[in-house]
């Protein structure tokens, strides 16, 4: 999104009455409000730039994530968080026309460093997609996919043994239990889901990103996946993008707002949802725009 | 029947595209004013929905209406004439003729119809007068079956064009009609192949069953002796002819299998390095000049191999210190396993990029490198499509004759030795039909049950590469 355009067609203008649309487009500054940092990090973001071409996705963002914590990234659409999120395991990489600047450390190293290799990191921060993408391979296939290739185990036993734990972790294992050998892209949507945070868990990462995991699900599945991550919080460190409120006020212990490639305001989950400091966070939550 | 060059007398009927070109010009007014008589029904009614259709339908109905009567007319009367008319020659003809074999009687009938279109082309033959008189007679059932289609044809028309615009009423359920004619059109349009295959296979299986009729069957399929030569004369000498199909079969197996062995290997790299690694520009410019691979004619591959490869195969093996004959299945191989490098790689490449963004997303977000990635997941789920364009190229290479006849020779020796001369089953198909053949003798038969055994040797293989592909296809979506 071009840092100069404003407004540009992110809100419609039959619904946003003239007041909000003017303050939408005001001068946006990089200053987050809140308390985005944190003695306890496990990640921090220092002044991250990032452009896709020439266009400029996200504008200085600075932002820590704790230890066993969930940090939810709200936003209207477009406004940076999956390309945020995918910085921090560099996800980035594989969009020839991506270009990042800033620092992101995990455990205080640059993930970012010239030496460092992405092979290991995306193994310690695994990601979970929109759309459920399990592979065209079996259940068990799916999880083992992970530990196999990083050499995680020597005997069929073991390798066993990380895919039923795995398996449990995600709540799925019994309902597959009785066919792991059968192709993982029969199962449901939120099943399908499930085997993905599962296959994800499998390599044992400290972080887990979603990225809107629940947008192709319906309530049920929805609900058992909030639940997984309220479990999964304690083990793991988790962030979180999504567009529902409802969503983010349920599972998060923090709250980034995101507008338009800016990172607006960070603060408790239940600061944000009930007293921001930002009007604009206000004026998203409350739904004038968004 | 309309034969080219005849000015005979003058012509009181109508030729056969002439009237099909009326009942198009009918058709065309008939859907106009079929439509505008929709159109005005729904109009008058002056509310909407009177119409069952749209008033375009009513207009296909009436033009379908014009033309599928007429055209059958046209073809069935076609059909019938010819026999009708060959009938009724016959029987004009003196009893003795009639006594004659049917081939003869054929050949007769052709004689008078000759006669009677060209009188004066046959410079010197004198006819009999029985000949001649068929002639006459056979001119003016021409002419009266011809005018007597374009009155049957014109009235139909008629007929056809009245009914159709009475046929127009608000209740008409114009648009499934239409809809039912087209769907038939089309699965005429999709039984075109499937007829045209089974022609194909039954003239072959029985021009094979006359050919195993001289030679035994197991002789054929596992004899290893080749030398089609039968005698001309009852006397002559030591020209049995010997039908062992073996070294044709080996021949082919060999070459192709040098072919697939550089094709499949290149054909499936490429396709991975362009579609996964390559820049989009690099791409873009490689792939079609890898393309244009397939577009060079295979003659010019078979002196590409016969005057460049061949050669340098064997001074290559004279360094060696190997024996290598001049035309050797090597040359043959490598130079069919480059032109059938695109059929490999292009396939290839399109199925791979076919495989979704998300599934390399989910492999390389759990650390797997592009190699694992590749290996593990995007060849695994694009596996059905690389299959078959290896199959593709497979029987490209199997049915593949002019760089063989160029490069490897014709002589059949029993030998996988790449080094050496081998011919394979559809070179000996091309050397056993070229040129004045009698059609009775089993030299040329042997063509056809040899293109019998490379149809069953195609389809056996088309078929495990199927099942073995519905068995370990990784299904996606």
């Amino acid at each position: 999104m071009n840092s100069n355009s404003g407004y540009n067609g992110l809100f419609d203008p039959m619904l946003a009455p003239g007041r909000t649309l003017d303050f939408a487009q005001q001068g946006l500054s990089n200053k987050t409000v809140g308390n985005p940092f944190s003695e306890k990090a496990k990640m921090s973001v220092r002044n991250l730039n990032v452009y896709y071409d020439n266009k400029q996705a996200i504008h200085d963002v600075s932002l820590d994530i704790k230890r066993n914590e969930v940090m939810a990234m709200i936003g209207p659409s477009g406004c940076g968080k999956s390309t945020f999120l995918r910085c921090l395991n560099r996800m980035n990489d594989t969009l020839d026309n991506c270009r990042v600047e800033g620092e992101v450390t995990l455990d205080e190293h640059n993930i970012y460093d010239r030496k460092q290799d992405v092979v290991p990191l995306r193994a310690r921060v695994g990601i979970v997609f929109q759309k459920p993408n399990p592979f065209p391979k079996s259940i068990y296939e799916n999880v083992a996919y992970g530990p196999k290739v990083h050499g995680l185990v020597s005997r069929r036993a073991q390798l066993d043994e990380i895919v039923e734990d795995s398996l449990r972790k995600a709540s799925l294992w019994d309902e597959v239990k009785d066919r792991l050998f059968s192709p993982g892209t029969g199962l449901s949507g939120g099943q399908q889901q499930r085997l993905c945070i599962a296959r994800t868990i499998a390599v044992s990462p400290e972080v887990i990103l979603m990225d809107e995991p629940c947008s192709a699900l319906d309530p049920i599945a929805t609900a058992r996946i909030e639940e997984l991550m309220a479990e999964l919080s304690q083990n793991f460190t988790i962030a979180i993008v999504t567009h529902s409120m409802q969503q983010a006020a349920r599972v998060s212990n923090r709250t980034a707002y995101f507008h338009m490639g800016r990172l607006i305001e960070v603060n408790d989950t239940r600061r944000v949802f009930t007293n921001p400091e930002h009007e604009l966070t206000e004026a998203y939550i409350t739904g004038r725009f968004g | 029947m309309q034969y080219i060059g005849y000015k005979g007398n003058e012509l009181t009927y109508m030729e056969t595209p002439t009237l099909i070109i009326i009942t198009l010009l009918c058709a065309t007014g008939a859907y106009i004013l079929g439509r505008n008589r929709a159109s005005n029904i729904a109009y008058r009614a002056g509310k909407k929905n009177v119409l069952h259709s749209l008033p375009y339908y009513y207009g296909v109905l009436s033009a379908l209406w014009c033309v599928l009567p007429c055209l059958f007319i046209v073809l069935a009367w076609n059909l019938l004439d010819d026999y009708v008319v060959h009938t009724a020659i016959v029987k004009l003809l003196p009893g003795s003729v009639q006594a004659l074999p049917d081939s003869e009687i054929e050949l007769m009938v052709n004689t008078v119809i000759n006669n009677a279109l060209y009188p004066n082309a046959l410079i010197g033959s004198n006819p009999p007068d029985y000949i001649l008189q068929a002639g006459q007679d056979y001119l003016r059932w021409q002419q009266l079956s011809q005018l007597s289609l374009t009155v049957v044809v014109l009235i139909s028309l008629g007929l056809a064009f009245s009914l159709g615009w009475l046929w127009i009423k608000p209740k008409v359920h114009a648009r499934q009609q239409v809809e039912r004619v087209f769907q038939w059109f089309l699965l005429f349009c999709a039984s075109i192949a499937v007829v045209t295959t089974i022609g194909i296979v039954l003239s072959v299986l029985f021009e094979s069953l006359r050919f195993f009729q001289s030679v035994n069957l197991f002789d054929f399929i596992f004899g290893t002796h080749w030398s089609p030569q039968t005698a001309l004369r009852i006397d002559q000498v030591g020209a049995s002819g010997a039908f062992g199909a073996v070294p044709l079969f080996l021949g082919t197996l060999l070459i192709s299998f040098i072919a697939m062995l550089v094709a499949v290997p290149a054909g499936l790299m490429s396709a991975i390095y362009l579609s996964e690694y390559a820049s989009p520009r690099f791409r873009a410019t490689v792939k079609p000049i890898l393309e244009i691979l397939a577009g060079i004619p295979s003659v010019v591959y078979g002196f590409f191999a016969a005057l460049t490869v061949a050669p340098f195969i064997r001074d290559v093996g004279d360094l060696l210190g190997l024996d290598v004959s001049s035309e050797s299945a090597l040359a043959a191989g490598l130079v069919m396993g480059v032109m059938i490098i695109p059929y490999v790689s292009s396939l290839s490449d399109d199925v791979i990029k076919a495989v979704p963004q998300s599934l390399r997303d989910g492999s390389l977000g759990l650390g797997a490198t592009q190699s694992e990635t590749i290996k593990l997941v995007v060849i695994p789920a694009a596996l059905p499509g690389i299959v078959s364009g290896i199959l593709l190229a497979a029987s490209r290479a199997i049915g593949e004759t002019m760089i063989v006849v160029m490069a490897a020779g014709l002589a059949a020796h029993l030998t996988v030795n790449p080094l050496e001369s081998v011919t394979t089953i559809t070179v000996q198909i091309v050397t056993l039909l070229v040129g004045d053949q009698e059609f009775d003798s089993p030299k040329t038969l042997s063509a056809f049950a040899l293109g019998l055994m490379l149809f069953i040797v195609t389809l056996i293989l088309n078929y495990v590469a199927l099942y073995v592909v519905r068995h370990y296809r990784e299904e996606y979506e």
